[in-house]
């Protein structure tokens, strides 16, 4: 069972939260000169790391606001929560 | 390698069981193969067979990390079917299932093919709408499948609860009769050892840590911990950890790696002859020949490489068939893990060519990947054998996902995640 620090509401059960996936992807600009082949990228690719995962998840039962979360996926150890917007927190040394 | 048979069976019985040789050769790997596979377990070792026995490929070499079929080969709960709602789909695994039903008797060992039949339970007016179109379409792509109504359903699955008051009531269901189940171990061991009695190298606690590439960029072998080994063709057969080994060759996959739970029960007196699946709760269950209830459901709903799963998960689903079937709200599990499964956005395999030449790609099963076993390697040995992409794998190339030629089964055919 994880306990996952939600930036507003403070540690609660994962039961409470849903997980909305690989954060940080920008969309290709400008739309017209995008190839077929980045759209697809942007869609539907992802890093799918077996280590530090920086992912965005939502507090679906609880405040209802998205933030970021860097996770372990060999351990699901949660290393940094922070908010949408703000970049990668610096985990030099836990990667 | 001796043949299996009753007659043998018999002989060793007499003989205290002290003949029997083992199933497979362990060799050192060679300097060179014509085809390495990466992974061991049933995709990866099914396609090693066929390219010996189909391809007349016989210098070819399984490596794997841990042990045969250690991975979601022997991490699934069994169930083979092929009722598909897409055509490209339905063609693909009703050609798995034929496999399936004479797998036995082609590899001399018995992988316990039991063709016990699939329902499908639909659980309101919307549900049985779903399932006729479902159906529908799976027999106009030449599947058995076939409307039950919820006497039929009762009469099959006495432990169900169908009265009215049912904490989920049954509104009928889908059923596909050649469904059933087969021993997981089995196949991963029975085409290991036909592999290996055909010439195939098993290389088992070798892992590959890197891929060695020519001046073009062409993969021309792998690098293990057991030293380099030169290849024709690498073929890439592991599922979960699919896109760890693409990011050693430099590519990247439309795939992400979930935890699948399975649990098994104490063994029972017989309760279930045939294989459940609910639409509403997502949880499957069928009995196996030791008596446990074999019983699965969805995903843990975040990326994970951790083989275990989650609380959350485990109870969703076994709550949910306490509901269903409440007589076993008292029986108790023995054991509980999860596999890493590799989910695709169209819930369809990705078969054949990567963007790095000389290495190929079976990957994408996500949650249904036993199934698929003999047909995964059939069309991979057909792809590294001959160069081009068998039929039935053409539509699910890696390139689809740029052409937007998806294949949709995540919505289509009832996948609860």
């Amino acid at each position: 069972m994880l306990l996952i620090p939600c930036p507003w509401c403070g540690p609660r059960d994962e039961i409470e939260f849903r997980c909305g996936g690989q954060s940080h992807i920008q969309r290709p600009e400008p739309f017209d000169a995008v190839s077929d082949e980045a759209w697809a990228d942007y869609l539907f690719t992802r890093i799918n790391p077996k280590g530090v995962s920086y992912e965005r998840w939502l507090h679906v039962f609880g405040c209802r606001q998205w933030f970021n979360v860097a996770r372990d996926t060999r351990t699901h150890e949660i290393h940094a929560v922070y908010r949408m917007g703000e970049p990668k927190p610096d985990l030099r040394g836990v990667e | 390698m001796e043949r299996y048979s009753a007659w043998r069976l018999f002989r060793e019985a007499l003989n205290g069981h002290r003949g029997w040789t083992p199933a497979w050769r362990s060799p050192s790997p060679k300097r060179r193969y014509d085809a390495v596979i990466i992974g061991g377990g049933g995709h990866g070792l099914a396609t090693a067979y066929y390219l010996a026995k189909n391809h007349g490929m016989t210098n070819v070499a399984v490596v794997e990390r841990g042990w045969l079929g250690g991975g979601n080969t022997g991490r699934n709960t069994t169930i083979v079917r092929s009722n598909y709602y897409h055509r490209e789909s339905a063609r693909l695994y009703d050609f798995s299932v034929r496999l399936y039903e004479s797998l036995s008797r082609e590899l001399n060992y018995n992988v316990m093919f039991s063709q016990r039949g699939v329902i499908t339970l639909a659980h309101s007016r919307h549900d049985l709408e779903v399932v006729a179109r479902w159906a529908g379409a799976a027999q106009l792509h030449g599947v058995d499948a076939e409307m039950v109504s919820v006497d039929e359903i009762k009469r099959r699955i006495p432990l169900l609860d169908t009265s009215p008051s049912a904490r989920f009531p049954v509104w009928g269901g889908l059923m596909q009769r050649r469904g059933g189940t087969a021993r997981h171990d089995a196949v991963a061991w029975g085409y290991a050892r036909a592999a290996s009695r055909l010439g195939v190298d098993i290389i088992q606690n070798c892992e590959v840590t890197g891929f060695s590439r020519n001046e073009r960029g062409r993969v021309v072998g792998v690098e293990t911990s057991l030293g380099p080994i030169a290849a024709g063709v690498v073929g890439l057969a592991v599922a979960g950890h699919s896109t760890v080994l693409a990011d050693l060759a430099g590519f990247r996959l439309p795939v992400t790696s979930y935890a699948l739970q399975a649990f098994v029960s104490e063994p029972l007196k017989p309760v279930m002859d045939t294989v459940m699946l609910s639409l509403a709760t997502g949880a499957y269950i069928s009995q196996s020949d030791k008596g446990g209830l074999v019983i699965g459901g969805g995903l843990d709903l975040y990326p994970s490489y951790a083989q275990r799963g989650n609380l959350p998960t485990a109870q969703r689903v076994i709550g949910a068939l306490a509901d269903q079937m409440p007589a076993l709200g008292r029986v108790r599990l023995l054991r509980q893990w999860a596999g890493i499964v590799d989910v695709v956005p169209d819930s369809s395999p990705i078969l054949g060519e990567t963007p790095v030449e000389g290495l190929f790609i079976n990957c994408g099963w996500g949650t249904g990947g036993f199934k698929a076993i003999p047909a995964g390697g059939t069309l991979l040995a057909h792809h590294l054998a001959t160069g081009e992409p068998h039929p039935l794998a053409e539509p699910f190339g890696l390139r689809r996902f740029a052409t937007g030629a998806l294949i949709d089964e995540a919505a289509a055919s009832g996948i609860a995640h």
